[in-house]
Protein backbone atom coordinates (compact mmCIF):
# COMPACT_ATOMS: atom_id res chain seq x y z
CA UNK A 1 0.00 0.00 0.00
CA UNK A 2 2.93 2.30 0.86
CA UNK A 3 5.13 1.63 -1.68
CA UNK A 4 1.72 2.03 -4.14
CA UNK A 5 1.29 5.96 -2.93
CA UNK A 6 5.10 6.36 -3.14
CA UNK A 7 4.77 5.28 -6.49
CA UNK A 8 2.04 7.10 -7.28
CA UNK A 9 3.43 10.29 -6.08
CA UNK A 10 6.89 9.83 -8.16
CA UNK A 11 4.75 9.09 -11.21
CA UNK A 12 2.72 12.40 -10.83
CA UNK A 13 5.42 14.40 -10.18
CA UNK A 14 7.25 13.30 -13.28
CA UNK A 15 3.84 13.90 -15.44
CA UNK A 16 3.81 17.40 -13.46
CA UNK A 17 7.44 18.41 -14.46
CA UNK A 18 7.27 17.12 -18.18
CA UNK A 19 3.71 19.11 -18.65
CA UNK A 20 5.47 22.42 -17.07
CA UNK A 21 8.84 22.29 -18.61
CA UNK A 22 7.20 21.61 -21.86
CA UNK A 23 5.23 25.14 -21.55
CA UNK A 24 6.95 27.72 -23.01
CA UNK A 25 7.60 31.03 -21.12
CA UNK A 26 4.05 32.56 -22.18
CA UNK A 27 0.66 33.43 -20.52
CA UNK A 28 -2.37 31.45 -21.23
CA UNK A 29 -3.82 33.69 -23.56
CA UNK A 30 -0.54 34.42 -25.73
CA UNK A 31 -0.90 30.63 -26.18
CA UNK A 32 -4.12 30.61 -26.90
CA UNK A 33 -3.45 33.77 -29.64
CA UNK A 34 -0.78 30.90 -31.00
CA UNK A 35 -2.72 28.18 -31.42
CA UNK A 36 -5.35 29.88 -33.08
CA UNK A 37 -2.46 32.13 -35.36
CA UNK A 38 -1.17 29.06 -36.32
CA UNK A 39 -4.54 27.47 -38.13
CA UNK A 40 -4.47 30.66 -40.01
CA UNK A 41 -0.74 30.92 -40.73
CA UNK A 42 -1.03 27.77 -42.49
CA UNK A 43 -4.25 29.02 -44.89
CA UNK A 44 -2.55 32.69 -45.61
CA UNK A 45 1.16 32.63 -45.43
CA UNK A 46 2.65 29.15 -45.07
CA UNK A 47 2.51 28.73 -48.90
CA UNK A 48 5.59 31.51 -49.24
CA UNK A 49 6.75 31.68 -46.21
CA UNK A 50 7.20 28.00 -45.06
CA UNK A 51 5.99 25.51 -41.98
CA UNK A 52 8.93 26.80 -40.20
CA UNK A 53 9.32 30.40 -41.63
CA UNK A 54 12.15 29.71 -43.14
CA UNK A 55 10.90 31.85 -46.59
CA UNK A 56 11.72 30.24 -50.02
CA UNK A 57 15.11 31.56 -51.73
CA UNK A 58 15.51 35.08 -52.48
CA UNK A 59 11.49 34.67 -53.69
CA UNK A 60 10.05 35.38 -50.07
CA UNK A 61 11.83 36.28 -47.14
CA UNK A 62 12.41 34.06 -43.81
CA UNK A 63 10.01 35.21 -40.74
CA UNK A 64 12.95 34.23 -38.16
CA UNK A 65 14.89 37.36 -38.39
CA UNK A 66 13.62 37.94 -34.49
CA UNK A 67 15.62 41.92 -34.92
CA UNK A 68 14.00 42.95 -37.85
CA UNK A 69 10.30 41.35 -36.19
CA UNK A 70 11.39 43.23 -32.70
CA UNK A 71 12.63 46.66 -34.44
CA UNK A 72 9.50 46.85 -36.65
CA UNK A 73 6.46 45.89 -34.62
CA UNK A 74 4.10 48.26 -35.01
CA UNK A 75 4.32 48.01 -38.46
CA UNK A 76 3.70 44.41 -39.11
CA UNK A 77 -0.04 44.28 -38.85
CA UNK A 78 0.18 46.66 -41.97
CA UNK A 79 2.51 45.02 -43.72
CA UNK A 80 0.01 41.50 -43.00
CA UNK A 81 -3.18 43.04 -44.09
CA UNK A 82 -1.71 45.78 -46.97
CA UNK A 83 1.02 44.04 -48.40
CA UNK A 84 4.64 45.26 -49.03
CA UNK A 85 6.64 46.64 -52.23
CA UNK A 86 10.19 47.62 -52.54
CA UNK A 87 12.73 45.71 -50.69
CA UNK A 88 12.97 44.44 -47.34
CA UNK A 89 16.54 43.65 -45.44
CA UNK A 90 16.08 40.15 -43.50
CA UNK A 91 18.85 38.86 -41.89
CA UNK A 92 21.50 40.63 -44.00
CA UNK A 93 20.11 39.96 -47.04
CA UNK A 94 17.77 42.44 -49.57
CA UNK A 95 14.63 40.94 -50.66
CA UNK A 96 12.92 42.54 -53.29
CA UNK A 97 9.50 41.76 -54.69
CA UNK A 98 6.00 42.18 -53.72
CA UNK A 99 3.87 40.92 -50.89
CA UNK A 100 -0.12 41.14 -51.59
CA UNK A 101 -2.07 42.23 -48.94
CA UNK A 102 -4.61 39.92 -46.80
CA UNK A 103 -7.54 42.22 -47.09
CA UNK A 104 -10.02 40.00 -45.91
CA UNK A 105 -8.20 39.26 -42.17
CA UNK A 106 -9.73 40.72 -39.76
CA UNK A 107 -8.25 42.52 -36.57
CA UNK A 108 -8.72 39.51 -34.39
CA UNK A 109 -7.20 37.10 -36.99
CA UNK A 110 -3.98 39.58 -37.34
CA UNK A 111 -3.65 39.48 -33.88
CA UNK A 112 -3.63 35.86 -33.51
CA UNK A 113 -1.21 35.35 -36.42
CA UNK A 114 1.07 37.74 -35.53
CA UNK A 115 1.23 36.22 -31.95
CA UNK A 116 2.66 33.01 -33.36
CA UNK A 117 4.58 34.71 -35.82
CA UNK A 118 6.03 36.46 -33.34
CA UNK A 119 6.93 34.01 -30.83
CA UNK A 120 7.29 31.10 -32.48
CA UNK A 121 9.55 32.44 -34.98
CA UNK A 122 10.64 35.39 -33.18
CA UNK A 123 11.71 35.49 -29.28
CA UNK A 124 8.61 37.63 -28.45
CA UNK A 125 6.80 36.15 -24.97
CA UNK A 126 3.86 39.09 -25.38
CA UNK A 127 0.27 38.54 -27.12
CA UNK A 128 0.27 40.71 -30.39
CA UNK A 129 -3.06 42.35 -28.89
CA UNK A 130 -5.85 43.68 -30.99
CA UNK A 131 -5.38 46.81 -30.10
CA UNK A 132 -2.06 46.70 -31.20
CA UNK A 133 -3.11 46.14 -34.88
CA UNK A 134 -5.72 48.72 -34.44
CA UNK A 135 -2.44 51.02 -34.06
CA UNK A 136 -0.81 49.68 -36.43
CA UNK A 137 -3.79 49.64 -39.07
CA UNK A 138 -4.36 53.70 -38.00
CA UNK A 139 -0.43 54.96 -38.58
CA UNK A 140 0.15 52.72 -41.96
CA UNK A 141 1.98 54.45 -44.53
CA UNK A 142 2.80 52.50 -47.15
CA UNK B 1 7.88 -31.27 -30.48
CA UNK B 2 10.57 -31.28 -31.94
CA UNK B 3 8.82 -32.28 -35.17
CA UNK B 4 6.69 -28.96 -35.10
CA UNK B 5 9.43 -27.15 -34.43
CA UNK B 6 11.06 -28.06 -37.38
CA UNK B 7 7.98 -27.81 -39.19
CA UNK B 8 8.03 -24.19 -38.09
CA UNK B 9 11.37 -22.88 -38.90
CA UNK B 10 10.99 -24.33 -42.54
CA UNK B 11 8.01 -22.76 -43.04
CA UNK B 12 9.81 -19.51 -41.79
CA UNK B 13 12.93 -19.97 -44.36
CA UNK B 14 10.60 -20.60 -46.79
CA UNK B 15 8.56 -17.26 -46.48
CA UNK B 16 11.81 -15.48 -45.93
CA UNK B 17 12.61 -16.90 -49.68
CA UNK B 18 9.45 -15.59 -51.10
CA UNK B 19 9.85 -12.13 -49.97
CA UNK B 20 13.50 -11.78 -50.33
CA UNK B 21 12.16 -12.19 -53.99
CA UNK B 22 9.54 -10.27 -54.12
CA UNK B 23 11.73 -7.14 -53.45
CA UNK B 24 11.54 -3.35 -54.33
CA UNK B 25 13.69 -3.79 -56.97
CA UNK B 26 11.01 -5.37 -59.76
CA UNK B 27 8.79 -2.32 -59.30
CA UNK B 28 7.68 -0.79 -62.25
CA UNK B 29 5.46 2.36 -62.85
CA UNK B 30 2.28 2.72 -64.75
CA UNK B 31 2.16 3.77 -68.07
CA UNK B 32 -0.32 6.87 -67.79
CA UNK B 33 -2.88 7.80 -70.51
CA UNK B 34 -5.05 6.56 -73.32
CA UNK B 35 -3.48 4.04 -75.29
CA UNK B 36 -4.46 2.41 -78.45
CA UNK B 37 -2.95 -0.67 -80.58
CA UNK B 38 -2.05 -1.30 -84.00
CA UNK B 39 -1.42 -3.76 -86.66
CA UNK B 40 1.63 -4.31 -88.35
CA UNK B 41 2.85 -6.85 -90.78
CA UNK B 42 6.25 -7.77 -90.01
CA UNK B 43 7.88 -10.84 -92.42
CA UNK B 44 4.43 -11.84 -92.70
CA UNK B 45 3.18 -11.92 -89.29
CA UNK B 46 0.76 -9.78 -87.85
CA UNK B 47 2.06 -7.79 -84.58
CA UNK B 48 0.07 -6.06 -82.53
CA UNK B 49 1.57 -2.78 -80.96
CA UNK B 50 0.72 -0.93 -77.99
CA UNK B 51 0.62 3.17 -78.71
CA UNK B 52 0.83 4.51 -75.43
CA UNK B 53 0.21 8.34 -74.74
CA UNK B 54 2.86 10.57 -75.10
CA UNK B 55 3.94 14.27 -74.92
CA UNK B 56 3.52 15.68 -78.10
CA UNK B 57 6.57 18.06 -79.84
CA UNK B 58 6.40 21.08 -78.63
CA UNK B 59 8.49 24.14 -78.66
CA UNK B 60 8.98 27.48 -76.06
CA UNK B 61 10.52 30.13 -75.06
CA UNK B 62 12.72 29.60 -71.82
CA UNK B 63 14.00 32.49 -69.10
CA UNK B 64 16.96 33.07 -71.28
CA UNK B 65 14.78 33.88 -74.29
CA UNK B 66 16.10 30.43 -75.77
CA UNK B 67 14.05 28.02 -77.78
CA UNK B 68 13.20 24.73 -75.48
CA UNK B 69 11.63 21.95 -77.79
CA UNK B 70 10.64 18.49 -76.89
CA UNK B 71 14.25 17.37 -78.41
CA UNK B 72 16.13 19.02 -75.19
CA UNK B 73 14.21 16.37 -73.01
CA UNK B 74 15.19 13.53 -75.29
CA UNK B 75 16.34 10.13 -73.37
CA UNK B 76 15.87 12.30 -70.09
CA UNK B 77 13.79 11.81 -67.37
CA UNK B 78 11.92 14.75 -66.52
CA UNK B 79 9.57 16.45 -64.15
CA UNK B 80 6.99 19.04 -65.90
CA UNK B 81 4.45 21.83 -63.92
CA UNK B 82 2.42 24.46 -64.52
CA UNK B 83 2.57 27.67 -62.12
CA UNK B 84 3.21 31.77 -62.53
CA UNK B 85 5.70 33.63 -60.88
CA UNK B 86 3.33 36.10 -59.09
CA UNK B 87 0.45 33.08 -58.10
CA UNK B 88 0.09 33.89 -54.29
CA UNK B 89 -1.73 30.23 -53.60
CA UNK B 90 -0.59 27.15 -54.31
CA UNK B 91 2.43 27.42 -56.27
CA UNK B 92 5.36 28.62 -54.11
CA UNK B 93 4.62 25.39 -52.08
CA UNK B 94 4.81 22.88 -54.74
CA UNK B 95 8.00 25.08 -56.26
CA UNK B 96 9.36 24.60 -52.62
CA UNK B 97 8.68 20.59 -53.12
CA UNK B 98 10.20 20.87 -56.85
CA UNK B 99 13.36 22.48 -55.78
CA UNK B 100 14.22 19.78 -53.14
CA UNK B 101 14.24 16.95 -56.11
CA UNK B 102 16.51 19.49 -58.47
CA UNK B 103 18.81 20.06 -55.48
CA UNK B 104 19.01 16.08 -55.38
CA UNK B 105 19.68 15.46 -58.55
CA UNK B 106 21.41 18.65 -59.82
CA UNK B 107 24.38 17.83 -61.83
CA UNK B 108 22.59 14.54 -62.71
CA UNK B 109 22.37 14.82 -66.78
CA UNK B 110 19.88 12.66 -67.07
CA UNK B 111 17.26 14.38 -64.98
CA UNK B 112 15.43 17.51 -66.00
CA UNK B 113 12.40 19.81 -65.04
CA UNK B 114 10.17 21.71 -66.95
CA UNK B 115 8.29 24.61 -65.28
CA UNK B 116 5.71 26.18 -67.71
CA UNK B 117 4.43 29.39 -67.03
CA UNK B 118 0.21 30.13 -67.34
CA UNK B 119 0.46 33.63 -67.34
CA UNK B 120 1.53 34.28 -71.27
CA UNK B 121 0.73 38.34 -70.18
CA UNK B 122 2.96 38.79 -67.49
CA UNK B 123 5.77 36.26 -67.60
CA UNK B 124 7.96 37.41 -69.78
CA UNK B 125 11.72 36.00 -70.16
CA UNK B 126 12.96 38.58 -67.93
CA UNK B 127 10.85 37.54 -65.72
CA UNK B 128 11.03 34.46 -65.58
CA UNK B 129 14.37 34.56 -65.06
CA UNK B 130 14.34 36.74 -62.64
CA UNK B 131 12.70 34.10 -60.53
CA UNK B 132 14.42 31.18 -61.42
CA UNK B 133 17.66 32.93 -59.98
CA UNK B 134 15.51 34.24 -56.50
CA UNK B 135 14.33 30.54 -56.13
CA UNK B 136 18.00 29.45 -56.24
CA UNK B 137 18.01 27.46 -59.76
CA UNK B 138 21.56 27.48 -61.43
CA UNK B 139 21.99 25.71 -64.37
CA UNK B 140 20.00 24.47 -67.66
CA UNK B 141 18.18 21.47 -65.83
CA UNK B 142 15.57 23.44 -64.75
CA UNK B 143 13.79 25.54 -67.74
CA UNK B 144 11.42 27.89 -67.22
CA UNK B 145 9.07 28.44 -70.19
CA UNK B 146 6.40 31.05 -71.93
CA UNK B 147 4.56 30.83 -75.31
CA UNK B 148 1.71 31.18 -77.24
CA UNK B 149 -1.39 30.94 -74.38
CA UNK B 150 -2.92 28.10 -76.89
CA UNK B 151 0.41 26.48 -76.69
CA UNK B 152 1.00 26.48 -73.24
CA UNK B 153 -2.91 25.48 -72.69
CA UNK B 154 -2.24 22.83 -75.03
CA UNK B 155 0.45 21.03 -73.67
CA UNK B 156 -1.05 21.37 -70.37
CA UNK B 157 -3.72 18.56 -71.65
CA UNK B 158 -1.09 16.67 -72.86
CA UNK B 159 0.11 16.85 -69.40
CA UNK B 160 -3.33 15.54 -67.86
CA UNK B 161 -3.13 18.94 -65.98
CA UNK B 162 -5.77 21.24 -65.94
CA UNK B 163 -5.39 24.62 -66.50
CA UNK B 164 -7.60 28.06 -67.19
CA UNK B 165 -7.55 31.30 -66.74
CA UNK B 166 -10.61 32.17 -63.95
CA UNK B 167 -10.70 35.75 -62.86
CA UNK B 168 -12.24 34.50 -59.49
CA UNK B 169 -9.02 32.47 -58.47
CA UNK B 170 -6.48 33.85 -56.65
CA UNK B 171 -3.91 35.69 -59.37
CA UNK B 172 -6.32 35.21 -62.22
CA UNK B 173 -5.25 31.52 -62.81
CA UNK B 174 -6.55 28.39 -62.02
CA UNK B 175 -4.66 25.22 -62.14
CA UNK B 176 -3.72 22.02 -60.43
CA UNK B 177 -0.48 21.52 -58.66
CA UNK B 178 0.78 18.39 -60.41
CA UNK B 179 4.36 17.09 -60.78
CA UNK B 180 4.12 15.48 -63.96
CA UNK B 181 6.73 12.41 -64.51
CA UNK B 182 7.98 12.01 -67.89
CA UNK B 183 10.23 8.77 -69.01
CA UNK B 184 12.59 9.07 -71.74
CA UNK B 185 9.78 8.11 -74.64
CA UNK B 186 7.79 11.26 -73.41
CA UNK B 187 5.33 8.82 -71.83
CA UNK B 188 3.67 10.10 -68.40
CA UNK B 189 4.69 7.32 -65.37
CA UNK B 190 3.21 9.29 -62.47
CA UNK B 191 1.71 12.52 -61.12
CA UNK B 192 1.95 13.95 -57.48
CA UNK B 193 0.32 16.63 -56.13
CA UNK B 194 3.44 19.18 -55.54
CA UNK B 195 1.39 20.36 -52.40
CA UNK B 196 1.35 17.31 -50.31
CA UNK B 197 4.64 16.24 -48.80
CA UNK B 198 3.21 12.22 -49.10
CA UNK B 199 2.70 12.40 -52.71
CA UNK B 200 6.64 14.70 -53.08
CA UNK B 201 7.96 11.36 -51.04
CA UNK B 202 6.28 9.56 -53.30
CA UNK B 203 8.24 11.34 -56.26
CA UNK B 204 11.47 11.35 -54.91
CA UNK B 205 10.97 7.27 -54.82
CA UNK B 206 9.38 6.86 -58.11
CA UNK B 207 12.01 9.10 -59.30
CA UNK B 208 14.61 6.09 -58.77
CA UNK B 209 12.68 3.28 -60.13
CA UNK B 210 12.30 5.18 -63.55
CA UNK B 211 15.92 5.91 -63.35
CA UNK B 212 16.63 2.14 -62.81
CA UNK B 213 14.48 1.71 -65.81
CA UNK B 214 15.89 3.57 -68.26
Amino acid sequence: MRNTICSLTAISILIGMLIFSCQPNVSIKTAQYAVNGQKLYVTHCQSCHGLKGEGLGMLYPPLTDSAYLAENREKLACIVKNGMTGSVKIHGKIYKGEMPGNNELTNIDIAYILTYITTTFGNDVETYTQEKVKNSLANCRM
Amino acid sequence: MRRQLITYLSILALSSFFVACSGKSEKKLPIIGERTTEERVVDGKTVVDTIYHQIPSFSFINQDSVEITDKDFDNKVYVANFFFTHCPSICPTMQRNLLKVYEKYKDDEQVSFLSHSIDFKYDSPSVLKSYAEKLGVTNKQWQFVTGEKRDIYGIADKYLVYTKEDESAPGGYDHQSYLVLIDSQKRIRGAYDGTSDEQVAQLFEDLEILLKEQ
